[in-house]
């Protein structure tokens, strides 16, 4: 047992891959990258610009929902999240559905923006919690956003990292494959070779992925969690619990 | 195939309520819908089910939640066109899931942007709209009407995708007030003006009724859509319900987690819509 969530070890990861991000935007139903982002604007106190698509109240767009991709276009977002039903070991994902597009087996939501954003933001981290074969696959159903384009095709950014809850993937450009950065605490490397579907670099030595410092959960279960309810009320009360959101 | 660029002026009507404003949508039309974060006119999508609304395509502006979930159910939808179909925190929408699934209704998928560019293309009466990224995804593959073209501006190689305008047969949403020249005020949620412009009719249910001319007053006009997009309005309070708007009723959370739970199921579902929209009956 340990003295932290999973929710919270992710969020604090995803808050070092942002670094020196100036621009973050999050998209729909994404509590723990909106949760790093927040982590990181309270660690530094005015960094990053938080654009969430989904603010309940004082969501910080004028134009509607368009703005956000406008505001991508023109190159003023550094850091996108891009989930996947499927992701495979190329960064393509697939948000809409396993088997047949006509008659698929299973049916996600779709796509999103992620067509869009992918190729827009600067960068793009990729987060899925599940760490499995079904997820991690050697090639996705359906390209819903290609994790890399020919010369020649237009792109401003692509994908950065690969964060599950069980290990953090790198993405090497030039090899145009994942390379095992580091493996969570209660997780073994052999672990994630068995559930992962995709062929990946992995060093001879991979270390453990960080801990929260207790800096980083009291701001958690602080001003992070008060304001992540606010937006995400049923995810902070599950993790924080009812009085953190209140307190 | 070209939409036809003539769009009408319009002198708003005034209905009766939600029903009467279902029973001026006709089967078969393209309808084109806010996402559930965006002011959804849920009475009139009650409304849809209780008249036995049949056929109807929905367009996603950019996607779609409960007033998608509900009316595929109900057996309204032969087709979606969206960029997603969920309940948000609630989780997948179940009876679109299904429906999928067995094959029962179509889905042309698109991406967030695009929908807003085709939009904007009927907007400005010009005939498609052209959008960065996309290309390798296999959204252009069973797109056969968005097209990739050259960047005619370019001198060396430059594909770019480029979808054709797009006017929905009724854009249809909720406002938090109209005024008796027919304007109504959604606020920031300019996606309902984008909708509004480029559709050939639109239908707004209200919240209150707001004395004066809200063009006259510079603080609300921004967010006005002006009566010359609006057909037709009826007031409906708490149209919005169980979704929200914002400053006057939040979204009721523990009704949608309890419709995302009984739409797990097609009995589930049946019972739900006996409960919640047959009866007329609300929690509100």
């Amino acid at each position: 047992m340990t003295g932290y969530a999973t929710e919270e070890l992710l969020a604090c990861v995803l808050a070092r891959l942002l670094g020196d991000a100036v621009h973050v935007a999050v998209g729909a139903a994404s509590p723990i990258p909106a949760t790093a982002c927040t982590l990181l604007r309270a660690k530094t106190g005015h960094r990053p610009r938080i654009s969430l698509l989904h603010r309940r109240r004082g969501n910080p767009f004028t134009e509607g929902s368009r703005e956000l991709f406008d505001l991508a276009g023109q190159g003023r977002i550094d850091v996108f999240f891009l989930g996947g039903a499927q992701i495979d070991g190329e960064a393509n994902i697939n948000l809409v559905g396993t088997g047949e597009h006509r008659s698929p087996e299973h049916r996600f939501p779709g796509s999103f923006g992620s067509a869009f954003m992918y190729f827009a933001a600067k960068r793009t981290i990729l987060f899925r919690e599940e760490h499995s074969p079904r997820v991690l696959v050697p090639k996705v159903d359906f390209v819903s956003a290609p994790g890399w384009s020919p010369p020649g095709v237009w792109r401003r950014g692509g994908p950065q990292a690969l964060l599950t809850a069980c290990a953090l993937f790198a993405w090497d450009q030039e090899r145009r494959r994942f390379r095992l950065e580091s493996v969570h605490p209660g997780h073994t490397v052999d672990e994630i070779r068995a559930a992962t579907g995709f062929e990946f670099e992995c060093p001879a030595q991979v270390p453990v992925t960080a801990e929260p410092a207790a800096g980083e959960l009291a701001l958690l279960r602080g001003p992070v969690a008060r304001e992540i309810g606010a937006n995400y009320p049923g995810f902070a009360r599950r993790v924080w619990g009812e009085p953190a959101l209140t307190a | 195939m070209a939409a036809d660029p003539t769009l009408p002026a319009n002198e708003t009507a005034e209905f009766a309520g939600a029903d009467a404003i279902a029973g001026a949508i006709p089967d078969g039309a393209l309808v084109a819908l806010p996402p559930d974060y965006s002011l959804p006119a849920m009475e009139v999508v009650r409304a849809l089910v209780r008249r036995k609304a049949r056929r109807l395509k929905l367009l996603g502006v950019p996607v779609l939640g409960l007033c998608a979930d509900l009316l595929i159910g109900a057996g309204c939808v032969a087709e979606v066109e969206t960029s997603a179909v969920s309940l948000g925190e609630a989780g997948l929408a179940p009876r679109f899931t299904e429906a999928v699934e067995r094959g029962e209704i179509a889905v042309r998928d698109a991406t967030c942007p695009m929908v807003h560019g085709a939009l904007q293309a009927a907007e400005k009466g010009v005939p498609f709209m052209a959008l960065r990224g996309v290309l390798g995804s296999d959204l252009v593959r069973h797109r056969p009407d968005w097209k990739v073209i050259q960047n005619p501006l370019a001198e060396g190689e430059d594909p770019i995708v480029v979808a054709p305008a797009l006017s929905p047969d009724v854009a249809l949403f909720h406002a938090r007030w109209a005024d008796r020249a027919g304007n109504v005020w959604v606020g920031r949620r300019r996606e309902l003006a984008t909708i509004a412009h480029a559709a050939r009719r639109c239908f707004v249910t209200f919240e209150a009724l707001r004395e004066g001319d809200m063009l006259e007053d510079e603080l609300l006009a921004p967010g006005v859509v002006s009566s010359v997009y609006v057909t037709g309005v009826a007031q409906a309070p708490r149209g919005a319900w169980p979704l929200g708007v914002v400053d006057e009723y939040p979204i009721d959370d523990t009704h949608l987690a309890l419709y995302a739970k009984a739409a797990r199921s097609r009995e589930g579902f049946e019972r739900y819509l006996e409960e919640f929209v047959l009866s007329g009956a609300r929690c509100a």
